[in-house]
């Protein structure tokens, strides 16, 4: 590594350190309903949004209803992308002609979209029209990562409330995340992107000569709108097949700063919200320093894995996949934030990253997307998280366990027992079920290990609703389509419902005022302990199949054999 | 009982009877209860039928019968803790039979007296007890009055007095009338008594589980449904890599060696002991001579965070004592003690021992005999509400020395034509308003001067308040004290808070008003009239000397009726929390080294070289000697921790009174760290001592 590298390095964490509380406290405004500097200039927007769709924004709502508010929304989203998929050849915006695209693969994107993951079984510019892009997956870009806050929001108001069983408005929220933070962000940053270069337009694909005398086909089409919102709602679904290792997605080194930038900004600001919203600062940078401290240690172990010899090539910058225009450092933060806050996006191809950064991107994801996660979905992951490590560690004071004044009981534990479970089901089973089929061992390019590694990643990303991919795997055929699908359904709800339950349980409970008796969730000793939970809980579930793909993986690199 | 009885952690008897309850435990029926150890139990089961299967058809592996058995211990061992537990209940249990033999009783019916069997009768019937009677079942006194002799629940061989009306009116089943009769009313139904209860709750029949003990359970049960999970799709994972490996698929795992796996995984040593946790918090409170009603109770005790302490008893020694010597005009200091002792020399009352000590530390005057002096004692009376002596000196006089309250003093003088000052009246007045008692000492018609007795601040208890108060437990006295005097002590004693001229219905108000505000309460109370306030309290210590209504109406009740027992008894609710914590902690933790000792030893054919070896050999940081030892150890290590940890259970984890984060803090190192730490050697040492 050289200065340059540790300066942007630095330079990188001091921006994502300094915007958190500039973001945070404006989305604590714009979410408790407070005045805010947006106001003047898109208020009318929301009141018009009220009037057209009929909602009453006052009206505040219990946890099931908003739950199913939530259920309702998405499955209309969903339904939308899968029709308007199948018919793309009949309608407009498709200059290239390209035809319906098929059953399982549309499932899979409309599942995909709406759930935050991105997931991407197909090559953006040879699958679908602009249209496609423009009204599916661009606005379901935005809507899923505004439903992902809507029920952080509900968790936070839920654990911070006092005996009511209300928890807001999902409409409400949506309207306002949608408006004040993710539309003004997006248009911002996609204004700068097209300055840098990005392209934004509804052109046929240009043809043109290369250097080398052969005719190259270069695709074109809205671009810089998407990667705005791709970037910053945790979606990570490029516009085109080569996602921001592009040079039309991602141009310039200031473009790469920005959209790595982009990736980690709202879910880190987010921590800053949750405390303000929860009454206590310290809270939201207990959580905030946490995630912190995971990211960079993932980082270190990356940059440590890529920069060491490789004992095959006998060198140390490998440069295969990563991306050549920015060097290592940028295709190493990349993938780490990628991974680690579920959005998926890449700029360097993971399948080539050294057994151990794959390894550490795998990790990320296997944790359940909480390091920072996805917008609003890593919070509520990581609640998730919080509430098992003050029960195991709250019985060690000698109370019955409680965050923030309230008692984790049975139903809490039950629940978050559930959303732990579910998406390490989707990966532990789904994998030994590819591991064992023809229709799962058919999409393999690569032999070994590192082919396990390809089909444990896919599974992970799907169930961390991450959505980005070890590539080397074929997915679009009718088994992997389904069954990862399936995958980021139950790792997106399965999570969901029961977070949301245990917002609704703990919403009415009452609040015991803390005391030096009081177990405390915003100190050093809590920051080491949730860390350790989490290490322990992810590591223990994936050890086995971690040692046998990127483990194995790495020993045998070392011993001078790769696949 | 309780204490009287045997209560060594383990006793020869306890421990035979106990090993053959861990075999009888075995029954499926029960077994289910504990889930994670019931998986351990079908896993020992299926191992079993491998093993007897593999010898009919020739291959019998000595491997995999080493593995049943140890998963049998396992199993056993678990069955063993909860077993040892309760035996120690049972013990005591038994001695609480013994006491209840087959009572007659002495039915009242119209005007006949009736006799019939103790198990007859019902709520609302009413029994004659004589001298020598055991009182057939729990009841009201509803007239009479009698001593009783409660030794049999309260292990207490002092007689105590119990009579109609008032707050000692409460009979327990079981105890004897020592002298006098009492007719009583019956409360409570047969089977329902208060020994009843006693006998199933240390005998755990009745135990339910409590709302942590369930959340832990749920949690218990999710971490083995994901180590299940883990477990099932890695034979799916193995034939992967088999066939990478170029191995044939019949390399991949066995059953024994998956079920070894999941059994090291799953928090067997938590699961393992959480029901012997749970007896032994209910055990360490019969100990203290305190019997819960419920498990969650105990709980509670751990979660109050305020508490309700009554100033008499608890903060204060029960009596006040004298402090001073306070002479009228006229009269020395040492004249007024010597009086003032004189009068107290045969008053058997506290005050009055107090005022024959200070009179002697003070001028160094001796207590005389009463007999020596020719003097007679004039003992206190409702009527004369003073006390004193009649001395006849030499000369035939009589000097009637009296000490009592000013009023009866007053009068006293009066009687005898004497003059009772102004000055005097001024100095009671004064006193009063302090709070404390005065007592006026007067010789025949002569007021000598006032004797301030005062309220004792028991020693240690302002550094118990600090404890209580770093433990984040905020203290309120009660009492019924003018506000003057309650701030005076409550000063004294260190108490957060006080309530002054309290009346039972403040009690309930302020029980009320803390938990409105989400705070735990506990308090004690021995009267009727605690009884709401008993309820409405999170923990209502009742006082075994108290009324029935106070001891139905509490979730406990202090058999030695000591007002400081409520301490105690969070103490206990606290450590019994922090145990199940520690070692859920320490269960989880164990599984970092297991994962080091299994995975190499099951993978180390994958991808191997010529030399056989694989790359993930390099995981064996343990270095242990083969993969069947490896696999061996580390299912030995985690059954034998169990047996370990069986005393740490029933003791419960060392309980200091310290802060959440310095009690967290310590815990962790110990059982967070340690659980990581403690399986490496363990399984190591193991390792070495089976590959001898």
């Amino acid at each position: 590594m050289t200065i340059q590298d540790f300066i942007q390095l630095v330079f990188f964490f001091v921006l994502l350190i300094g915007l958190t509380p500039v973001l945070g406290n404006y989305m604590y405004k714009v979410f408790s309903g407070k005045k805010h500097i947006m106001l003047p200039f898109l208020g009318w927007l929301e009141k018009l949004t009220y009037r057209v769709s009929g909602v009453n924004p006052d009206e505040e709502t219990n946890w099931k209803t908003y739950t199913f508010a939530l259920l309702v929304f998405s499955l209309t989203g969903f339904v939308f992308a899968f029709l308007v998929q199948l018919i793309q050849s009949w309608l407009p915006l498709n200059p290239e002609h390209l035809a319906g695209v098929s059953w399982h693969l549309s499932f899979n994107t409309a599942v995909s979209f709406m759930t935050n993951t991105n997931w991407q079984s197909y090559a953006g510019e040879t699958t679908l029209s602009y249209f496609v892009q423009m009204t599916v997956l661009a606005v379901q870009n935005f809507v899923s990562a505004s439903a992902g806050i809507a029920v952080l929001l509900a968790v936070i108001r839920g654990l911070a409330g006092k005996s009511t069983d209300k928890l807001g408005n999902f409409w409400t929220d949506l309207t306002r995340i949608t408006i004040y933070v993710l539309l003004p962000l997006s248009i911002i940053l996609a204004i700068i992107l097209v300055g840098q270069g990005v392209v934004q337009n509804f052109k046929h694909y240009e043809t043109v000569q290369s250097l080398n005398g052969l005719k190259q086909i270069i695709p074109m089409g809205p671009a810089a709108s998407q990667i705005a919102i791709k970037q910053l709602g945790t979606n990570g679904g490029g516009f085109f097949n080569a996602n921001s290792a592009h040079p039309f997605e991602n141009p310039t080194p200031f473009s790469n700063l920005l959209e790595m930038l982009s990736i980690l900004l709202i879910p880190a600001a987010l921590t800053f919200t949750y405390g303000k919203m929860a009454g206590s600062r310290r809270q939201g940078w207990t959580i905030f320093t946490v995630m912190l401290i995971l990211l960079l240690t993932g980082l270190i172990i990356s940059l440590y894995a890529e920069y060491s010899v490789n004992p095959v090539f006998g060198h140390n910058h490998l440069m295969e996949g990563k991306e050549t225009r920015f060097g290592i450092v940028n295709s190493v933060l990349w993938s780490v934030s990628t991974t680690a806050a579920s959005n998926g996006s890449v700029n360097a191809m993971h399948d080539s990253l050294s057994p151990l950064s794959g390894m550490i991107a795998m990790i990320n994801i296997m944790l359940g997307e909480i390091v920072f996660g996805g917008v609003g979905s890593g919070l509520y992951g990581m609640v998730i998280f919080i509430i098992i490590t003050v029960f195991i560690a709250g019985l060690m004071v000698g109370r019955t366990p409680e965050y923030l004044g309230k008692k984790i009981e049975a139903f809490e534990v039950r629940m978050a027992i559930i959303a732990i479970l579910l998406p390490n089901m989707v990966i532990l089973i789904f994998t030994a079920w590819a591991c064992v089929s023809q229709a799962g061992l058919a999409g393999l390019n690569n032999a070994g290990p590192h082919g396990f590694s390809e089909i444990l990643y896919a599974y992970s990303s799907v169930a961390g609703n991450n959505g980005s991919a070890f590539a080397g795997l074929n997915t679009n055929t009718v088994f992997y389509n389904l069954t990862l699908g399936l995958g980021m359904l139950i790792g997106r709800f399965g999570v969901i419902i029961p977070v949301m339950a245990i917002a609704g349980s703990m919403a009415g409970k009452k609040v015991t005022p803390p005391s030096s008796g009081t177990f405390r969730t915003d100190n050093s000793l809590f920051i080491g302990l949730l860390i350790a939970v989490i290490l322990i809980i992810g590591g223990l579930t994936h050890f086995p199949a971690l040692a046998l793909g990127p483990g194995v993986e790495h020993m045998l690199l070392n011993a001078g054999i790769t696949f | 009982m309780s204490t009287k009885l045997n209560t060594a952690l383990f006793n020869k008897r306890i421990l035979v009877q106990a090993a053959k309850e861990s075999v009888i435990k075995l029954n499926p029926a029960l077994q289910i209860k504990n889930p994670v150890i019931f998986i351990v139990c079908i896993g020992s089961v299926l191992t079993t039928i491998i093993v007897i299967a593999g010898i009919f058809q020739g291959n019998f592996s000595s491997f995999n019968l080493q593995i049943a058995i140890w998963l049998w211990f396992t199993v056993l061992f678990a069955n063993f803790a909860e077993a040892v537990a309760e035996g120690r209940g049972k013990a005591q249990a038994e001695s609480l039979r013994k006491n209840r033999t087959q009572t007659i009783a002495r039915k009242i019916v119209g005007k006949q007296e009736l006799t019939v069997n103790a198990t007859e009768l019902r709520k609302g019937d009413v029994v004659r007890c004589l001298a020598g009677d055991v009182i057939p079942s729990d009841g009201e006194v509803i007239e009479g009055i009698a001593s009783v002799d409660e030794s049999a629940i309260t292990g207490e061989s002092a007689p105590v007095i119990r009579e109609s009306g008032g707050d000692r009116s409460a009979v327990t089943g079981g105890t004897r009338v020592i002298s006098d009769w009492i007719l009583i009313s019956i409360t409570t139904e047969p089977g329902n008594t208060f020994i009843d209860r006693m006998i199933a709750l240390v005998e755990g029949a009745k135990r339910q589980k409590t709302p942590n003990e369930i959340a832990l359970s749920i949690l218990l049960s999710g971490l083995t449904i994901i180590f299940l999970l883990v477990v099932v799709t890695l034979p799916a994972f193995f034939s992967y890599s088999l066939s990478a490996s170029g191995l044939p698929l019949s390399q991949n795992l066995t059953i024994p060696v998956l079920i070894a796996l999941l059994v090291c995984l799953i928090p067997t040593t938590i699961g393992g002991l959480l029901s012997a946790i749970g007896i032994s918090g209910m055990d360490r409170l019969i100990q203290r001579n305190v019997i819960a009603t419920s498990g969650k109770a105990i709980e509670a005790a751990g979660d109050v965070d305020v508490l309700l302490l009554d100033k008499t008893g608890t903060i204060t020694l029960g009596n006040r004592m004298a402090t001073d010597f306070i002479p009228a005009e006229g009269v020395s200091a040492e004249e007024l003690a010597d009086a003032a002792q004189l009068s107290s020399l045969s008053d058997e009352t506290p005050e009055g021992r107090s005022i024959v000590v200070l009179a002697k530390e003070k001028f160094n005057i001796r207590g005389r005999e009463v007999h020596q002096l020719n003097a007679t004692f004039i003992p206190f009376t409702a009527q004369s509400r003073m006390s004193g002596v009649d001395l006849k000196t030499d000369d035939r006089e009589i000097h009637m020395i009296r000490k009592g309250s000013s009023d009866a003093i007053r009068t006293f003088i009066q009687n005898n034509n004497g003059f009772y000052p102004q000055e005097i009246q001024n100095i009671v007045s004064e006193l009063a308003r302090q709070g404390a008692t005065p007592l006026v000492v007067a010789v025949n018609k002569k007021v000598l001067g006032v004797i301030h007795l005062k309220d004792i601040v028991k020693g240690g208890i302002k550094h118990r308040f600090a404890e209580l108060r770093k433990m984040g437990i905020k203290t309120i006295m009660i009492t019924g004290d003018n506000p003057l005097t309650a701030a005076a002590i409550a000063a004294e004693a260190g108490v957060d808070d006080f309530m002054a001229e309290a009346k039972p219905e403040d009690k309930l108000k302020r029980i009320r008003d803390e938990q409105a505000n989400g705070h735990l309460v506990g308090m004690i109370g021995d009267g009727t009239n605690d009884a709401p306030a008993l309820a409405q309290a999170d923990v209502g210590l009742a006082m075994n000397t108290g009324t029935q209504a106070a001891r139905e109406a509490g979730n406990m009740v202090d058999l030695d009726s000591n007002p400081t027992k409520l301490i105690e008894v969070v103490e206990v609710g606290k450590q019994l929390l922090m145990t199940r914590g520690s070692l859920t902690t320490f269960s989880i933790a164990n599984d970092v080294a297991k994962y080091f000792a299994i995975i190499p030893a099951i993978a180390i054919s994958l991808y191997a070289g010529k030399n056989g070896t694989g790359p993930l050999s390099a995981l064996n940081i343990m270095n242990l000697a083969s993969p069947q030892s490896a696999i061996l150890s580390a299912i030995i290590f985690n059954a034998i921790i169990i047996i370990l940890l069986i005393p740490l259970a029933l003791k419960g984890v060392r309980y200091k009174p310290v802060s959440a984060s310095a009690a967290l803090l310590r815990n962790l190192m110990i059982f967070g760290l340690g659980g990581i730490i403690a399986p490496f050697i363990g399984i190591k040492l193991i390792d070495i001592l089976i590959n001898l």
